[in-house]
């Protein structure tokens, strides 16, 4: 195995096309290091982006939304108040990643191209509407989250595609988002069903929603149709139960061991409820 | 021993010094078992079962053998032949024969000069395999058509006409059990299954171990118990057990899982295929999840019968448990446990130990005792419940005390079960008010303990300070425990006695730190030892003084005349007899060797109060309480720590602990990711109370107080669940997907 560490995008993408075997990005290493040791995925060339100028910084944009660099950890994410403040479910999915050791190291890419359905930070990114920029040897393009994971541990990158920076919307007054997860015990657990919902109010009612159910399916996935439930409304008891009845009917998780269909149908409508709340009482500024 | 002199004040007994390990421990300088290394050392990797049950029809390492760096590569045929009985179990258990009993069970093995070149060598070894039905669940093993695993496994003891799969029956009991229940005004029974659990030390297998043609071996290992580990070696390899020096490293838990053979024969055998040179096995975490532990699963009936005032009348059990391919799981201690806390005027007992898939249980923690108190002290629970009564008064009233008969027939001496349940009742976390979906549960628990093989020595250094040498590696903190206890016999600082653990042929055999045994046996056998050399310093200062031996006495750390009688002579210190020990007759030491009896049982009564989600079957452990007899607490932040430790295991294998097979018999959650041990912030601050009521049978009052803790917790969570939500879960885990089960269909998941 090679290790590579280019100090530019370009070069690291030329260094992917030109390498043969198996070739990986390394960002924070937590997915990448781990399969390697367990012999599941044993790349024939590492290229590292740590050390890429600019890789790790969290910027404002001019049109006043936030643009995130591939190797900045969760522990970075955290430490940004403003963005805390403004995205405070993407934040928080991130945050549940790992330990206090991992979160200094993990990344939200990583999280995103390691194509994980129960990835706790990739519900958060796509509520929040966040698109990624990604370098190929043609030249750079947008491409929503949403349409990054493609099945169990894929994406729809193509080889050599490399993830530059993540980039967030310009968020507004009475806007909230929310992620919860469940798992038995309270922390280094992988979701055992997962959902994000961003929502955008109007005195009180909600004129738009974003849903999005983790670990229920092959991949993250976005509840149109529960998220319409709620448009409309302002969150009272009647439309959370159909909220959560329309949650539970929508997913389609598998059994494994971390738990049955059965269950995983029956908990994501709760969790769901619950972070449709949360993040309601957000964009009411509550907290 | 007189009872007034265990009641007297201690100078050091009692007090909470700093551990003598605690410096290493804490700084990384420790060794533990994958740090030693030797000069020439080979890596050695084992290749393992993809299978739950097949025959091996060929092994090829020709091609593995041929890689660069390769040393040595080992299968069955490497070991001895001709060997019977429950070497044979160890062998098998070691390295796979004809049949591969389980996912995980060890097929080949290579040393390499490298870690990556031995594990590379092991994926190019080539084995054939006729996969056979496997079978997993404990009542599926039982049942008359299920898979069989060996033909010849059941001993005289089973029944004409059961499953081929059970290995041993055992029945006993006392009393008119029918008689009982007739005069019983509730009749109650139930179903109780509870999962393997593995005993979750943080420290992997490890050993390195070096042996040559000419037989003699060492080995240094990460072990519990190091005779153990040369008597098993030595008897899989057919080697002279004194041949064999084996030398224990710190070690990061065992709880009972680390009293057995694993890799240790595995890496002697590669060393002699190398010709002599040393090979280090270091095992990953999924092959100690595989291959080693665990406890059994358990499966379990119980009857009890009781009066509408909570007195008992009349119990029986019939446990049917599983541990792993090779037999041996610990029936026969769970039914002595079942009904141990009661005066129950008549119990029957039946158990077998059958076989299934899995891997070769070992000791875990009070072996038995948690399963067979879920099943019990659950029943009892609902008991309670049907007859509204206080769930502590109706253990009062039943509790077992000094001069009773025990249900599986020992007469009690004197031990504290009674005091034990008042300081609970007692305790503020009994009264504390409970909101919305929130329980209490209470439960007792029982380990009888054991004293077992025992040698230690104890010399003088020529400063008056004091060594100690045993043979129980230190888990717990037997170190400080015995530095207490040696201390106080002597009269000397704490500081001065410095407890070492020495390799096998520095003293006579010891059983390993099991049991709850170290400070309890190590204890009594140092205090043995230091009398003798103060006798011998007593007798030394007699001459000196030109006095009989008998007129003089030992305090505080002085030879003393004993009386005006004896004479005018000032006292003199042990320093002084130690700086002119070489004038005096030579060096001053002790030693004592005993099958340690007197064990003094220990019993236990937990509070446990929950929250449980009722959407989604999450359990919280808003607050838990253990209260425990510890005979006498030698250093109390010790004891604390077993009973905490004890706790945070039975609450991990009532809540979430659990092995996954899928349908080919293999483990799938082969890590801590999903095997899921309690974290930090899973828990409450587990509240203590040390019940003192002295062990007669012991110098200083010492009880074991290291397993009975483990077995309340799982009815007590169980109870506790109960009460907040009105879910009885009869099937541990109690996980979030059961609980919820429970909650919304009052199916107990049996
Ligand atoms: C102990 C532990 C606990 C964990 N807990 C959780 C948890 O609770 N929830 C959770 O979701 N995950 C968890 N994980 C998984 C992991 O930490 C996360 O998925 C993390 O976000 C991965 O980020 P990384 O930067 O470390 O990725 P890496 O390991 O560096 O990379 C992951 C994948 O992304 C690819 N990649 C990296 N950078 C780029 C790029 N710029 N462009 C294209 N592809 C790229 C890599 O090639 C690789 O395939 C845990 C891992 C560990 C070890």
């Amino acid at each position: 195995m090679q290790y590579h560490s280019p100090s530019s995008f370009n070069e690291a993408v030329a260094i992917s096309n030109s390498s043969s075997g198996l070739v990986k990005y390394l960002a924070g290493g937590t997915d990448v290091l781990v399969q390697l040791k367990i012999g599941t995925k044993s790349p024939d060339h590492l290229i590292d982006i740590k050390n890429i100028p600019g890789v790790r910084e969290i910027s404002l944009r001019d049109d006043g939304g936030y643009t995130i660099g591939a190797a900045v950890s969760g522990a970075q994410l955290t430490d940004h108040k403003e963005l805390s403040k403004k995205w405070p479910g993407l934040v928080e999915g991130m945050e549940l990643v790992g330990s206090a050791q991992i979160q200094s190291r993990a990344t939200l890419v990583g999280n995103l191209c390691n194509g994980s359905p129960a990835a706790d930070s990739v519900p958060g990114m796509i509520a929040a509407g966040a698109s990624v920029s990604i370098l190929n040897s043609s030249g750079t393009k947008d491409v929503l989250v949403e349409d990054i994971p493609s099945g169990p541990g894929s994406t729809s990158l193509k080889n050599g595609e490399l993830i530059t920076a993540i980039n967030l919307p310009k968020r507004n007054d009475y806007e909230g988002d929310a992620y919860l997860r469940f798992i038995p015990r309270t922390e280094m657990d992988i979701a055992v069903v997962g959902c994000a919902v961003n929502l955008s109010l109007e005195n009180g009612f909600i004129t738009t929603a974003k849903v999005v159910l983790g670990a229920v399916g092959p991949k993250v996935m976005l509840a149109h149709s529960a998220a319409d439930c709620l448009v409309g409304t302002k969150l009272d008891d009647n439309i959370l139960s159909r909220f959560s009845a329309k949650c539970s009917q929508i997913a389609k998780p598998i059994s494994d061991k971390r738990g049955s269909a059965e269950f995983r149908k029956d908990i994501i409508g709760v969790i769901a409820q619950r972070a449709a709340r949360k993040a309601y009482d957000r964009a009411l500024g509550k907290y | 021993m007189a009872k007034d002199e265990l009641a007297k004040d201690f100078k050091y007994i009692g007090t909470r010094p700093n551990r003598p390990d605690g410096y290493d421990k804490v700084t990384g300088r420790a060794k533990y078992g994958a740090d030693v290394a030797a000069v020439g050392m080979l890596h050695g990797a084992v290749l393992r079962s993809p299978y739950a049950h097949a025959r091996i029809t060929s092994i090829n390492f020709e091609k593995a053998s041929k890689l660069d760096g390769v040393k040595a590569i080992i299968t069955r045929d490497d070991f001895p032949v001709g060997i019977d009985g429950d070497t044979l179990n160890l062998l098998e258990n070691t390295i796979a024969g004809e049949f591969a009993y389980y996912d995980g069970h060890a097929i080949a093995a290579v040393a390499a000069t490298t870690v990556h070149i031995a594990k590379e060598a092991i994926n190019e070894i080539e084995v054939e395999y006729e996969v056979l039905p496997h079978v997993i669940d404990v009542d599926e093993a039982i049942k008359p058509d299920a898979p069989v695993i060996k033909n010849n496994a059941r001993d005289f003891s089973v029944p004409e006409g059961s499953s081929p799969n059970v290995a041993s029956y055992i029945e006993f009991g006392t009393g008119d059990i029918d008689g009982g229940f007739d005069k019983a005004d509730l009749v109650k029974s139930g179903r109780f299954k509870t999962e393997a659990a593995h005993q979750g030390y943080i420290e992997p297998h490890a050993c390195m171990a070096q042996l040559d043609h000419d037989g003699q071996g060492e080995m240094w290992v990460c072990t519990q118990g190091h005779w153990y580990i040369r008597q098993m070696c030595a008897s899989v390899l057919g080697l002279e057990a004194s041949k064999l020096c084996v030398t224990p490293s710190e070690i990061g838990g065992g709880f009972g899982g680390k009293t057995t053979i694993f890799i240790e024969p595995l890496a002697l055998a590669l060393s002699k295929k190398s010709g002599g040179r040393p090979v280090k096995i270091v095992m990953s975490r999924a092959e100690v999840l595989r291959a080693t532990g665990p406890t059994a699963s358990a499966s379990m009936d119980v009857k009890i019968g009781i009066t509408k005032d909570g007195y008992l009348t009349s119990g029986s059990v019939e446990f049917r448990m599983q541990g792993g391919a090779f037999g041996g799981s610990p029936v026969s201690e769970a039914l002595q446990c079942a009904f141990a806390p009661y005066n129950m005027p008549a119990a029957h007992h039946i158990g077998y130990d059958i076989l299934a898939n899995r891997p070769r249980a070992a000791a875990y923690r009070a072996p038995g005792s948690p399963m067979a108190a879920f099943a019990v002290e659950s029943l009892i629970d609902e008991i309670c419940t049907d007859l509204n009564l206080d769930p502590i008064d109706v253990r009062l009233k039943n509790a077992v005390k000094e001069g009773d008969k025990s249900s599986y027939g020992p007469k009690f001496k004197k031990i504290g079960l009674i005091e034990t349940l008042e300081a609970a009742k007692d305790h503020p976390n009994y009264s504390i008010s409970l909101g919305d979906n929130q329980g209490r549960g209470v439960a007792a628990g029982y380990w009888m303990n054991h004293g077992g093989e025992t040698s230690v020595s104890v010399s003088l250094a020529e400063d008056g300070s004091v060594n100690v040498t045993v043979g129980t590696p230190d888990i717990g903190g037997s170190r400080a425990s015995i530095a207490l206890m040696t201390a106080e016999t002597y009269g000397i600082p704490y500081d001065s006695v410095r407890v070492n653990i020495a390799e096998t042929g520095a003293l006579g055999f010891n059983e390993p730190t099991h049991g709850s045994r170290a400070t309890l046996a190590s204890g009594k056998a140092v205090y043995e030892a230091a009398n003798q050399t103060i006798s011998e310093m007593c007798q030394r200062v007699a001459r000196k003084w030109q006095i009989d031996p008998d007129a003089v006495f030992w305090e505080n750390g002085y030879a003393k005349p004993a009386g005006a009688n004896a004479g005018d002579f000032s006292p003199i210190s042990i320093k002084q007899i130690a700086s002119e020990m070489d004038q005096t007759g030579g060096p001053i030491a002790g030693h004592h060797e005993a099958s340690i009896r007197g064990v003094g049982h220990s019993f236990g009564v937990h509070i446990a109060d929950v929250e449980v989600d009722p959407e989604t079957g999450r359990i919280t452990v808003l607050r838990y309480l253990v209260a425990q007899d510890a005979g006498r607490a030698i250093h109390p932040s010790y004891v604390e720590g077993q009973f905490q430790g004890g706790a945070v295991q039975g609450i991990g294998w009532a809540l979430n602990e659990e092995y996954v097979y899928g349908a080919d018999g293999c483990l799938q959650n082969a890590a801590f990711l999903d095997y899921r041990v309690p974290v930090a912030s899973d828990l409450p601050n587990i509240d203590t109370i040390i019940v003192e009521v002295p062990n007669p049978d012991h110098p200083f009052g010492v009880r074991g107080v290291g397993e009975t803790g483990i077995a309340p917790p799982l009815p007590a969570l169980a109870n506790a669940v109960n009460a907040a939500v009105g879910a009885r879960l009869r099937s541990l885990p109690m996980s979030p997907g059961k609980v919820l089960k429970t909650i919304k269909t009052g199916e107990d998941g049996c």
